[in-house]
């Protein structure tokens, strides 16, 4: 059990600064997902609070203990790699009492716990076999194990889930917030898929080249983002955005856009107030724009926009639209009744209690 | 059969035919050695060695007189125990130093680390006769001259840089989350390298090995400097060249000698011929 803190984090390789003073604290037990796209600096802050790479000012603390200078082996963590680095050479048995062994834990003792991480785990009958015997499910598993049978005060686990296909990852996705809920210990995950970040994390960070941008739970982070680029990036598929200028007109506010203009709503008309006759980007996720034959209730009609259905993709549940108004393109993610047909005209609704106004310079959200 | 089936079987056949034809003439030499080293003096010295092969089972014509006289009083039997003495030890000590050279090199991380590696690597490049003089001399003042000990060091000095090299590549290519995992669970450099690195790489070690101990085993120059031929040192190759010139006539007592010393070297090969293979593309191409 740990609480972790990057104070002011940096890492610097050569000329390029991966992480940018690094921020975080992170409660104990907490389920904290590090995402972002490649590159942007997750696995670094990762492999420095395991202690892998040493950072270049700043401090981490793992439960209040300063661990900047401590190897990784005494820094009372366990890590799951991406490639599970399992040792090729060892029985499933051994790979997972491998670190005991090192820290010479009594033999009766060190069975005990490989046999009841092996049992949580459902791999009891694959302790005999060698990694390659085994599928890749199963080889995350004993990763798992590896980690689990080590009773660390933090786990860390790198894209843990990518190897797999993706009906197993959503099967492993579950089992590893299971395996929080039991554990009580704090986990931190990272990850590049946005929604393996919101099902899991019980917060997400979201970095973008190596600055940390926003950390919340993932509801707060999918309803306000606090910049385009976190909008974006949360949410799939992901919000579209219309360049477009905020205009007075008729006693309201109205967002024109090179096609169609909505109106402001007047309870978000003071935070954009500054942006008047400037250019904005409006930001609206898919689910917030409706048939208009097809309004759900709750919904006021009264930002009707016309656009032009391109292509359409049938998911059952749901169609994704993607639709051409002028020069914007925008998806919606309309209900299956819908009479939307490649190349036919549409009616459709913007929900303008959902949207979003982002600063075309500095990317912030105004809204 | 098609015009393409028929292509390819006159390739191969000729391809087979010349691996044939230049693998015969190849071993015929060594073929001769051993039938002549199992015959007698006298039938030596009236008809070749091929002629036995008309009645092969006619086995008064074999005798096993030539290897008890080499290996009992030509000192053939205590050059093959010098030679073991020599080569085992200089098989070891290199690539147990180069083994963990390579993963420093690898894996550590110290001030000079890439200037120390490029150093040992260039080594490669300096012929050993260059160093013959300069060590003798060294040697001469430590008294090491015509020891075990000294041959030892000299065969381990001329191995290591090719052995580092070799091992490096290997060692260098093992994933990197292997030994962070390690690190992880709690071993230090020592244990991540005799728990994980050693039992990993030996396929490399392997392969160095043998070809090491055929190098040892076989060297003629090394040994003739720093050991010198007398009886209780000189190992099988110095004791031959000696037999060909004491007894440059008889031929009985050399094609056995010969052969005594052919027969280890033959033993290793066959037995880790796998390995060989792999040692000669080490460093060469990945996986």
């Amino acid at each position: 059990m740990a609480s972790i803190t990057f104070d002011h984090v940096n890492k610097i390789f050569g000329d390029v600064h991966v992480l940018k003073d690094l921020d975080i604290d992170i409660p104990d037990q907490e389920f904290l997902v590090l995402v972002g796209p490649s590159g942007c600096g997750k696995s670094t802050a990762l492999r420095c609070l395991a202690g892998l790479e040493e950072i270049s000012s700043g401090q981490i603390q793992i439960g209040n203990r300063v661990v900047n200078n401590v190897p990784p082996k005494d820094r009372d963590i366990a890590m799951v790699f991406q490639s599970y680095a399992l040792y090729p050479h060892m029985s499933v048995f051994d790979n997972m009492a491998f670190g005991l062994k090192l820290r010479k834990v009594p033999k009766p003792e060190i069975r005990k716990r490989v046999e009841e991480a092996a049992q949580m785990l459902s791999i009891e009958h694959l302790l005999d076999r060698k990694p390659r015997q085994l599928s890749g499910g199963q080889r995350q598993r004993v990763a798992l194990g590896r980690a689990i049978v080590r009773d660390p005060a933090v786990f860390l686990m790198d894209e843990p889930l990518s190897n797999l296909d993706a009906k197993l990852r959503v099967q492993t996705r579950a089992e590893i917030n299971k395996l929080h809920q039991k554990l009580k210990t704090t986990f931190i995950y990272v990850t590049h898929d946005q929604t393996e970040a919101m099902t899991m994390g019980s917060r997400i960070a979201v970095m973008r080249d190596g600055i940390l941008q926003q950390i919340d739970t993932p509801q707060t982070l999918y309803d306000h983002p606090v910049n385009k680029f976190v909008a974006g990036f949360i949410g799939s598929p992901s919000m579209n955005f219309i360049r477009g200028t905020l205009q007075r007109g008729d006693g309201q506010l109205v967002f024109d856009a090179n096609g169609f203009s909505v109106p402001i709503p007047a309870s978000r008309m003071q935070m954009v107030d500054s942006h008047i006759g400037k250019a904005v980007d409006l930001g609206i996720r898919p689910e917030d724009i409706h048939d208009a034959t097809l309004l759900p209730p709750g919904v006021i009609g009264h930002a009707k926009v016309e656009a032009t259905v391109d292509v359409t993709e049938p998911m059952g549940s749901e169609i994704y639209a993607y639709l051409l108004n002028g020069s914007n393109s925008f998806v919606g993610r309309f209900d299956p009744r819908t009479s939307a047909r490649p190349g036919q005209p549409i009616m459709t609704v913007f929900d303008m209690d959902k949207m979003h106004i982002f600063d075309v310079e500095t990317e912030k959200a105004l809204v | 059969m098609s015009n393409f089936v028929m292509k390819r079987w006159l390739n191969r056949s000729f391809v087979h035919s010349a691996v044939i034809i230049i693998c015969f003439l190849w071993t015929l030499p060594t073929i001769g050695v051993l039938i002549s080293s199992f015959r007698a003096p006298n039938d030596m010295r009236s008809s070749g060695w091929w002629t036995t092969l008309a009645h092969p089972f006619n086995f008064t014509q074999w005798t096993t007189r030539n290897y008890a006289d080499v290996i009992t009083s030509n000192g053939i039997g205590s050059a093959f125990v010098n030679t073991l003495v020599v080569t085992i030890p200089a098989t070891v000590i290199p690539i147990t130093v180069a083994a963990f050279a390579a993963y420093a090199f690898a894996w550590m991380r110290f001030p000079l680390r890439d200037t120390a590696f490029a150093l040992v690597v260039g080594l490669m490049v300096v012929p050993l006769q260059m160093a013959l003089i300069p060590v003798l001399r060294l040697y001469t003042r430590l008294g090491l001259n015509g020891s075990f000990l000294g041959i030892w060091l000299a065969h381990t000095g001329f191995g290591l840089p090719m052995a580092t090299y070799l091992l490096y590549s290997y060692i260098s290519q093992l994933p990197r989350d292997l030994l962070e995992s390690a690190f992880i669970d709690g071993a230090s450099h020592f244990t991540a390298f005799t728990r994980l690195v050693v039992p990993l790489s030996l396929p490399a070690i392997a392969s160095f090995a043998i070809f090491q101990f055929l190098w040892v085993w076989n060297d003629l120059l090394i040994s003739l400097v720093f050991l010198g031929t007398s009886k209780d040192v000189a190992v099988l190759t110095s004791a031959l060249s000696k037999l060909v010139g004491s007894k440059g006539q008889a031929w009985h007592l050399l094609t056995a000698g010969a052969f005594v010393s052919m027969l280890v070297p033959l033993v290793v090969f066959f037995s880790l011929q796998r390995y060989f293979v792999r040692g000669l593309l080490a460093g060469s191409v990945k996986g």
